[in-house]
């Protein structure tokens, strides 16, 4: 089915982001009025997400950040062995994702930790391991060092190593991740590939309010330990109409947001909506794009990047995480190994430097819609 | 007054302990209150007593009162209660406040006015412990702390061009634009920075120390960190292996009584952070008392260099901005809280009660000195802000030694910057 773009694009921001000079809104924590010449009052999701159904499901303009609530809300009603908890989730976060569930659920399902990340996870994975769905949340991803060993070496291996005797399938951890516009070399990364590399979890990503509401609630409910990266740029600016009720959406299958027949782009997140662009402008020199959204980096949808790939015959990868080791370096190796006599250009990855993510230097750092639209071209013309 | 007040950059002259307060110390005696201090006998009060008229800290001859008693943890006896101080000394750490509160406040009205951009974490409130801290150590201790760290920076020596500068992400900066608020340096005054990940401080000033032994040098590393901190287990980690080590390292933690939104009761089970461990001896502070802090710093740093071991020193302080500059620091503390502080403690009212009660200047004297504070670090503000930007090349320089000719690869393999 055709997807066809029906929404005004948040044209302001995302420009913004190429253009060094322009003043970038930003969002405060905490904070309900955005600073800054840029001010996004109904601007509509720039990644456009399918339908889940067809007709007359009712629906509701929100952002990301009430589109979580309202999905860790569907979660801790519809599971009584569901918890939530974190740094400062208790009168809603810093970026309101838990808004209200203390007042509904009670503070004993939704509770703040004391600042302890490997802490958090480590008791998180104890929870899961006697059957509850324990949802943690780490402030922001570029805090998740600590618990990275929580991760892999105990969520990760738990099911493997007790013979399928435990698991931790009930975890699932948040965090918010990506650039900001402003956010320097810790509230900006991206560690989405650290964790790609770890057979036992899963990594979901959404693109936007809709994607977000299903794919945390199939997260959740997945048996499986699950990190959730949430692109904290779109908590407020992405805005979509977000069928109410209790729907999922499935893991490990990527979906292709617009098709096309020339080059295949994959991405995930806020890059998408980037990448979005690069397809519009690359349309109006006649390239036809086919974007697809992996939604699930690990395990990833390798059936649908391949019939892409096998249709258009060009590849390119982007994302904010810098190129060396990136997420799009797996996908490239593995669409070569099996798309190899089809190519007809070497894949290209539009990414971030090779460099700790900068501040000042931001707006050079990352992979925008001009960088990408010159990388289209010049595989299709190679 | 005047020909130290007229300066091209403005910075605090912490050099100051150096020559004067250093001198006193010794072995002062334990006073006040804590539950956790073994008490003497009353027969060894008068002898304690007869102790207390000799041991006492700072050449001068004004006398502070000591507001509040310190607290004793796994120690026998304490800092001097006896401080004394002069006029030149008042006079400095009256300036030197002075000048961090208007920084502050000069960076609240640039951030609010997008010249500062990111993430900005203000001192103002705390000012004692940096001037009180400095006024124990030298330039050959280290120092480290977490993201809150301009009072740090300018107690260290960095000027208020440099800091107006990094804040402003400009080239003139101290980490040349490229570190931004959390991230203030300078080397050569040993301060090895603002550290974003709260908790790292711990492990690394404990390696700053243990490098300062294993070099025999008579100085002590001092790991800033906070209340919100103190639950980290890095932290633990770091101290057991500078008490295993007799490391010189003073634990200096800045309770300000909220990690960012979170109440310290809220947090920890035990809102104290001095007693923590059985094996690490701890001192309370009045953190808003630049005396009390300079006091104990004396006595903690003596008693490190002494071979004795780690020590932490817990002051207890308050920061009147937010956590951040996102923060309106209003949701979690009432608006009396904040006020009460600033009416009650506030640490340069403080001093500027000293000052006018012992006469040494006049009112009108110090608020033309304000004045003239508050003129010149809006001076260094502008000047910063004129400064240029990093050069391009700098997004790739220092990524690592050496890395001339380092072959950075951008979005697409074809795009390789190699550096010059």
């Amino acid at each position: 089915m055709r997807i066809s773009i029906t929404r005004a694009l948040s044209i302001l921001q995302r420009c913004a982001r190429d253009c060094p000079q322009q003043q970038h809104s930003s969002p405060s924590v905490g904070n309900s009025t955005l600073s800054g010449a840029v001010r996004l009052l109904s601007s509509q999701a720039l990644a456009t997400s399918k339908e889940p159904e067809a007709g007359n499901v009712p629906k509701k303009s929100l952002n990301l950040f009430s589109a979580i609530n309202q999905a860790l809300h569907i979660a801790l009603e519809t599971d009584p062995r569901s918890y939530i908890f974190g740094e400062d989730v208790n009168f809603g976060g810093v970026f309101r994702c838990t808004t209200n569930l203390a007042d509904t659920f009670g503070k004993h399902r939704v509770f703040n930790t004391p600042l302890c990340e490997q802490g958090i996870v480590g008791f998180a994975i104890g929870l899961a391991a006697m059957d509850n769905r324990a949802i943690a949340e780490i402030q922001f991803a570029d805090y998740i060092y600590p618990a990275f060993d929580q991760i892999v070496n105990e969520a990760a291996k738990f099911r493997y190593r007790s013979g399928n005797q435990f698991n931790c399938g009930g975890l699932t951890i948040r965090a918010p991740y990506g650039a900001v516009g402003h956010g320097g070399h810790y509230h900006s990364q991206s560690p989405e590939s650290f964790f790609c590399h770890v057979p036992g979890i899963k990594v979901v990503i959404p693109r936007s309010p809709a994607q977000a509401k299903g794919l945390l609630l199939s997260s959740i409910r997945d048996p499986n330990p699950v990190v959730f990266f949430e692109p904290k740029w779109l908590y407020r600016q992405s805005v979509e109409d977000v069928p109410e009720g209790d729907y999922m959406l499935p893991l490990s299958k990527a979906e292709v947001m617009r098709e096309g027949t020339d080059i295949t782009l994959v991405g995930w997140g806020a890059q998408l909506s980037v990448m979005e662009q690069a397809c519009i402008d690359a349309s109006k020199e006649g390239i036809s794009c086919e974007l697809i959204d992996l939604r699930t980096l690990i395990p990833w949808d390798r059936e649908t990047v391949e019939a892409s790939v096998n249709k258009t015959g060009r590849l390119l990868v982007s994302h904010e995480a810098p190129v060396t080791g990136g997420f799009g370096a797996e996908i490239s190796a593995s669409i070569v190994e099996r798309c190899f006599l089809r190519l007809e250009a070497p894949v290209a990855r539009v990414c971030g430097y090779d460099t700790p993510f900068p501040l000042v230097f931001e707006p050079f750092y990352m992979p925008t819609k001009n960088k990408i639209l010159d990388a289209i071209k010049t595989s299709v013309s190679y | 007054m005047g020909s130290r007040v007229v300066q091209s950059s403005v910075r605090l002259a912490s050099a100051l302990g150096r020559g004067l307060g250093g001198g006193g110390g010794g072995v002062a005696v334990a006073r006040g209150g804590g539950g956790t201090d073994r008490r003497r006998g009353l027969a060894s009060e008068a002898a304690q007593q007869r102790r207390d008229s000799e041991k006492r800290v700072g050449s001068g001859d004004i006398r502070v009162d000591l507001l509040n008693p310190f607290e004793l943890h796994r120690l026998h006896d304490g800092p001097a209660t006896d401080v004394f101080t002069s006029k030149e000394e008042l006079m400095q750490m009256y300036m030197d406040m002075t000048v961090l509160r208007r920084m502050e406040l000069a960076a609240d009205m640039l951030f609010k006015s997008q010249q500062i951009r990111g993430f900005c974490h203000l001192y103002d409130g705390q000012e004692a412990i940096s001037v009180g801290m400095e006024a124990a150590l030298t330039y050959e201790d280290s120092v480290l702390t977490a993201y809150r760290d301009h009072g740090i920076f300018l107690g260290r020596g960095g000027t208020t061009f440099e800091a107006f500068s990094e804040l402003m992400g400009k080239k003139t900066g101290c980490a040349i634009g490229k570190g931004g608020s959390m991230h203030l340096y300078k080397r050569e005054n040993n301060y090895y920075g603002g550290w974003g990940i709260v908790g790292t401080s711990g492990p690394l000033g404990t390696g700053l120390a243990f490098a300062l032994k294993y070099q025999k040098k008579p100085n002590v590393a001092v790991a800033i960190y906070g209340d919100g901190a103190a639950n980290q287990g890095q932290l633990y980690e770091a101290q057991n292996c500078a008490a295993l080590w007799d490391l010189p390292v003073i634990y200096l933690v800045e309770n300000n009584h909220y990690g960012m939104g979170t109440a310290e009761w809220r947090a920890s089970k035990k809102a104290t952070f001095f007693d923590r461990l059985s094996y690490i001896p701890g001192i309370k502070v009045d953190g808003m008392d630049a005396f009390s802090v300079k006091a104990a710093m004396l006595f903690a740093k003596e008693h490190c260099v002494a071979g004795k071991g780690p020590i932490v020193v817990e002051c207890d302080t308050y920061r009147y901005h937010g956590h951040s500059m996102s923060d309106p620091g209003s949701t979690y503390r009432s608006r009396d809280e904040v006020q009460g502080f600033r009416k009650e403690r506030d640490p340069i009212e403080r001093i500027r009660n000293i000052i006018l009660k012992e006469e040494l200047s006049t009112a009108e004297e110090l608020k033309k000195l304000d004045k003239q504070v508050r003129r010149e670090v809006e001076e260094e503000a502008a000047k910063a802000r004129e400064a240029p930007q990093p050069e391009e090349h700098e997004l790739f320089s220092n990524i690592y030694r050496l890395d001339t000719g380092l072959v950075t690869y951008g979005c697409d393999r074809k795009d390789t910057i190699k550096l010059p």
